[in-house]
């Protein structure tokens, strides 16, 4: 196996306003991405958002109803799946149950007009990669979840495809397990320089493997960036809602200077950068692990800008704390998260609120 | 859409497919003949290709059908599609219309000769002719294939175009064939006005009877004999059911036996059970006339013995549909309901009852549709009690051979049938309580109450040895010199129809039975695989593909179930008698009309199999660069095996115990082994119908035992096969 001869092979994923349409209903409307080159890009979004359909139509599993798809800049939209030399791993992995792991992984080779020996010789190869050498005559009904798991994926991956595509691959794991076969898909896509696709609706998951992420919600691209760009910057509500379950909170926008805007939250002002927001009304992402909770001692001194309220509910978690908090001057309790856990607050208890820049973003109002 | 950019050059099957294409006109013989071979070497001008015909023959019509091969060829050298496509539909268009217009005796419509003056004559279509349209569909495909449609597969694009044409010619064509008839004088001239007539005719819809006439219509009697036949198999059904599930009954085993035999025991031969029994010298009759001074009577021929018989036979196709339904009551909602304190009585009443019943209606239908068709049973018991399957019959063969009195009746038919059928798919897809869940439920049902246990018991018990009684004699009675009268074990009916002898030149059959039972065990053996190859794609297609016209398809592919026997074997007298297609007299007509009577049962089992197969693992051997055809190679067929093999099965046993379709399709030379039991029986021959009868439910049992030992003991999922969701 020779990770070199598998980079020459991956090869980029274009989308150029592409359409489908269950009848009139769009399941991906008018959509257009580029993935580059041995990359791993997510497709992340709630459930009905359209990324799984966005996978098959890469695939060839479903049939664009308008626009172009290209791989390795060849037009691919009226190719059928089994011409389009993409592999797929399933969510439910999709093994034969009529065939052996060493069956499972040379179906592709077979199909492909290679021949039996050289086929398992290469299957083989591939088991060990994904460490399941010594299943080879095991029916997949005799394997642990985690092993079903390999055996798809080395099945897709024996084939060296030009790209290879996952459907939320860790759902069926259990949440041990899970952790440890993300990092190990990463691994393998670093160390094969395979460009990988790959769905799912757990954004730590997506944050934790990707080099690029699509956030799509109803049939649209809602945001394409670095998980770090969307972290710190979303572009909407949408996104900044569901990566980092930010809160939403309502702000004034009083004033530039440069780059940055004097933001009116509650009490307070803030000095952020404006990202192009107009003045007027705006939203604040504020991440739970920007707001720092102080217990509200008679006498301290303000630090910075900061706003009072009370502890609604408290709940330790171990590693941290979750807390709801009612701040003076907003409307809806805010959430936060602290990993200070050795003097934890209580229910009611009097707090004020500091906020930490580097998780504040100013959101375009929808 | 242009994607002719960029693909492989002309693949294999593409150019194997212009081959075939050209090899249909130039040269196979294109025309129907007797003796292909011996005609083709002799060189006679009927055996002549296409272009031979076309150049030389003076038949210049047929030289327009060079467009597929030719213009074929030209679009798969400049890799153009749409011109594909094209010369696809003009080449299989032109076909049509060409075999449509001239026929054997002329232009095949009058607008033609008006125009035209009397017109060329050909006969029916051939070797070529097939070979030609099996092509014409294949590039059809391979080209929408290149144009994007259905995902670019050009196989399932050709499965697809090829079982909807053959669903048109051998379903749709016959049965529209039916209705044009019925429009038409016996002349064959467009008679509009004389359908109503004969559409509501005295005989059809007369109500005599309930003024104190002779006999009602016969459209009447069918209907009411259907209702009891529906009522009481259905309530004899449930008993049972409730008895083999809900009951601590000790011969479960028999119960299903008896469930089974109906299954492979030929309509008719129940009916032949009961005349020896009760008929005029039956031997019960006979007893009571000689012990008890009761007068002998003709009171079984007529609606009570036909009712009797169907009844026998229906009830088992009643309790497996019912069985299926209390079966999916899940133990755990009676328990649930027991736990809140509901009594046994309670429990069946307010759970278990209402679960049931959307069921009943099922069941009811299913056996009302039964007997609507039922042909052999009416055949044998009904005496001056005319149904429709039978007044069909003897429009046919009988002395007034009126074929569009035959048309009509066969049309009110299958409307009562195909009504009854929609009626019964709504009922289906409404009765949303099934609870089967796939999952192993745990608990234990409770008793039925104890008066309800009673009044199964009261009721099945009588049935279950009055079946027994109808089997011993329908198994036995052949082996005896008179069965009832004089019980000496007698070989003699058996060498009649079975003989060997060793005569000049080594042993030969001498039996009469054994022409028929070998031609019926090679038609159907040969429409066995066809017809669970055909089932099994159609319902591939119907369950794992999205297409334009997949709502007709199915209906159409399942109509044929609903499509009694005998309306089947009229259309296709009516339809396949006169070119372009003249099939009557051969043995694929026979064949044909097994595989597409017995194709529903296939894609039954298969949309049932199916339908627990997650599509993902379609989807990744696609992915895996499989193609449709592999994936349903390699992956969907080991899979479904159990349901292939219920579909083979059934659709053996169907073609051989078939009496109604095939007995307007027999010849001298193709006889069926039905059609000659029932033969028998006519003339009064009854002890051999019945050793008759006892060999061929031998021989399919010996058939079933030996695919079971084959497949192991997997079950043969006969649930799904019988008409049940």
């Amino acid at each position: 196996m020779s990770a070199t001869a598998t980079a020459a092979e991956a090869a980029t994923v274009e989308f150029r306003g592409v359409t489908k349409r269950y009848g009139a209903y769009p399941a991906v409307d008018d959509i257009s991405f580029s993935i580059a080159r041995g990359t791993l890009v997510t497709l992340l979004g709630p459930s009905g958002c359209g990324k799984t359909t966005t996978l098959r139509l890469i695939a060839g599993l479903e049939m664009a109803s308008a626009g172009r798809i290209l791989i390795g800049g060849e037009d691919v939209t009226n190719l059928s799946a089994a011409s389009r030399d993409v592999s797929m791993v399933f969510q439910s992995y999709a093994l034969f149950p009529h065939m052996t792991v060493l069956q499972n992984v040379c179906y592709g080779l077979l199909a492909s007009g290679v021949k039996q020996r050289a086929a398992e010789t290469q299957a083989r190869a591939k088991l060990e990669t994904v460490g399941l050498t010594g299943l080879e005559a095991r029916r997949p009904s005799e394997l642990s979840g985690g092993q079903q798991q390999r055996v798809a994926v080395a099945r897709a991956i024996v084939l060296e495809p030009k790209v290879l595509l996952f459907d939320e691959p860790l759902s069926n794991l259990d949440a041990r397990l899970r952790r440890h076969v993300r990092d190990e898909i990463r691994a393998l896509q670093q160390e094969l320089a395979l460009t990988v696709v790959y769905v799912t609706h757990d954004q730590e998951e997506a944050l934790a493997v990707s080099d690029r992420i699509i956030v799509m919600g109803q049939a649209r691209i809602a945001q394409d960036g670095t998980p770090r760009e969307l972290y710190e910057q979303p572009a909407s509500r949408f996104v900044a809602d569901f990566i980092g379950n930010a809160n939403l909170l309502p702000v004034v926008l009083a004033g530039r200077e440069g780059a940055m805007a004097r933001v009116t939250l509650g009490g307070v002002q803030l000095l952020l950068a404006h990202h192009g927001a107009a003045d007027g009304p705006a939203v604040l992402a504020v991440r739970p692990n920007a707001v720092r909770l102080l217990p509200l001692v008679a006498g301290s001194g303000v630090v910075g800008a900061s706003l009072t309220g009370v502890v609604r509910k408290a709940a330790y978690l171990g590693g941290h704390m979750e807390y709801e908090v009612a701040l003076e001057g907003l409307a809806e309790p805010v959430f936060v998260t602290s990993t200070e856990v050795a003097g934890p607050l209580h229910a009611g208890a009097a707090v004020r609120a500091a906020f930490d820049g580097s998780g504040l973003a100013l959101v375009p109002p929808d | 859409m242009q994607a002719s950019t960029g693909r492989p050059a002309p693949s294999r099957p593409l150019l194997g497919w212009l081959v075939l294409a050209a090899a249909a006109v130039l040269l196979l013989p294109w025309y129907g003949l007797e003796h292909p071979l011996r005609a083709v070497f002799e060189g006679q001008a009927q055996a002549r290709p296409v272009l031979w015909q076309g150049l030389a023959g003076g038949r210049a019509w047929l030289l327009p059908l060079l467009v597929l091969p030719v213009l074929g060829l030209w679009a798969a050298w400049r890799r153009q599609p749409r011109l594909l496509v094209t010369a696809a539909l003009l080449g299989l268009g032109w076909m049509v219309g060409e075999a449509l217009a001239v026929t054997l005796h002329g232009w095949g419509y009058g607008w033609l000769t008006a125009l035209f003056g009397p017109g060329p004559k050909q006969a029916a279509l051939g070797w070529g002719a097939l070979a030609y349209a099996l092509a014409g569909v294949a590039l059809l495909a391979q080209g929408l294939a290149r144009l994007g449609w259905l995902r670019g597969d050009a196989f399932v694009l050709g499965a697809i175009l090829g079982l909807a044409a053959a669903l048109v010619v051998f379903v749709g064509w016959p049965v529209s064939v039916v209705l044009v008839s019925a429009v038409r004088d016996n002349n064959g001239a467009f008679a509009p006005e004389m359908l109503a007539a004969k559409l509501f005719d005295r005989t059809i819809w007369g109500l005599d009877c309930l003024a104190g006439g002779r006999s009602c219509g016969v459209a009447w009697n069918t209907l009411a004999l259907a209702l009891i036949v529906g009522v009481l198999s259905t309530l004899l059904g449930l008993a049972t059911a409730l008895l083999a599930l809900r009951t601590r009954f000790p011969a479960k085993g028999l119960l299903r036996i008896l469930s089974l035999l109906p299954v492979i025991t030929p309509p008719f031969v129940i009916g032949l059970a009961l005349i020896l029994m009760f008929g005029r010298g039956g031997f019960i009759t006979t007893f009571l006339a000689v012990h008890f001074d009761i007068p002998r009577s003709r009171w079984l021929y007529g609606l009570p013995g036909v009712a009797i018989a169907q009844v026998l036979a229906f009830t088992p196709i009643a309790f497996l549909v019912l069985a299926g339904l209390v079966q999916g009551v899940a133990p755990s909602m009676e328990e649930a309901a027991q736990t809140l304190r509901a009594s046994r009585w309670h429990v069946f009443r307010t759970v278990t009852w209402p679960l049931i019943r959307p069921g009943l209606a099922n069941a009811f239908l299913v056996a009302f549709i039964e007997s609507l068709a039922d042909f052999g049973n009416p055949l044998v018991l009904g005496g001056n009690y005319n149904v429709l399957s039978t007044d069909i019959f003897f429009a046919v063969v009988g002395a007034a051979h009126d074929q569009g009195r035959a048309a009509v009746l066969a049309l009110v038919l299958l409307a009562f049938t195909l009504g009854a059928f929609v009626v019964q798919q709504r009922w289906v897809g409404e009765a949303g309580y099934t609870t089967v869940t796939g999952k192993g439920e745990g608990g234990i049902s409770p008793p039925l109450p104890g008066w309800l246990g009673a009044a199964c018991y009261g009721t099945v018990l009588p049935w279950l040895g009055f079946t027994v009684v109808v089997y011993a004699i329908i198994l036995a009675g052949g082996f005896v010199a008179d069965i009832g009268r004089d019980n000496t074990p007698s070989l003699q009916y058996f060498w009649t129809a079975f003989s060997v002898e060793r005569g000049v030149g080594g042993w030969f059959l001498s039996g009469s039975g054994w022409s028929s039972l070998i031609t019926t065990m090679e038609l159907a053996l040969v429409a066995m695989p066809i017809t669970a190859a055909l089932g099994i794609l159609a319902a591939w297609l119907l369950a794992r593909q999205r297409f334009a016209g997949r709502g007709v398809f199915e209906v159409l592919a399942m109509m044929s179930f609903a499509i009694p026997g005998t309306v089947i074997g009229v259309s296709y007298i009516l339809a396949f008698n006169v070119p372009p297609l003249e099939l009557t007299g051969t043995a694929a007509i026979l064949v044909l009309s097994f595989v597409f009577r017995n194709m529903p049962v296939g894609i039954r089992a298969g949309l049932a199999s199916l339908g627990q197969i997650d599509r993902s693992l379609d989807e990744a051997s696609l992915t895996l660069r499989a193609n449709s055809l592999r994936t349903l190679r390699l992956v969907i067929l080991p899979i479904l095996r159990p349901a292939i093999i219920a579909a083979l099965v059934y659709s053996f046993v169907r073609a051989v115990t078939a009496v109604s379709a095939v007995i307007f399709l027999t010849t001298a030379q193709y006889n069926l082994a039905t059609v000659y039991i029932v033969g028998r029986a006519e003339i009064g021959e009854y002890g051999l119908a019945l050793v008759y009868s006892a060999v061929l439910i031998l021989v399919m049992v010996g058939v079933l035992v030996a695919i079971r030992a084959v497949v192991g003991e997997q079950a043969l999922g006969r649930r799904n096969m019988m008409g049940q969701p």
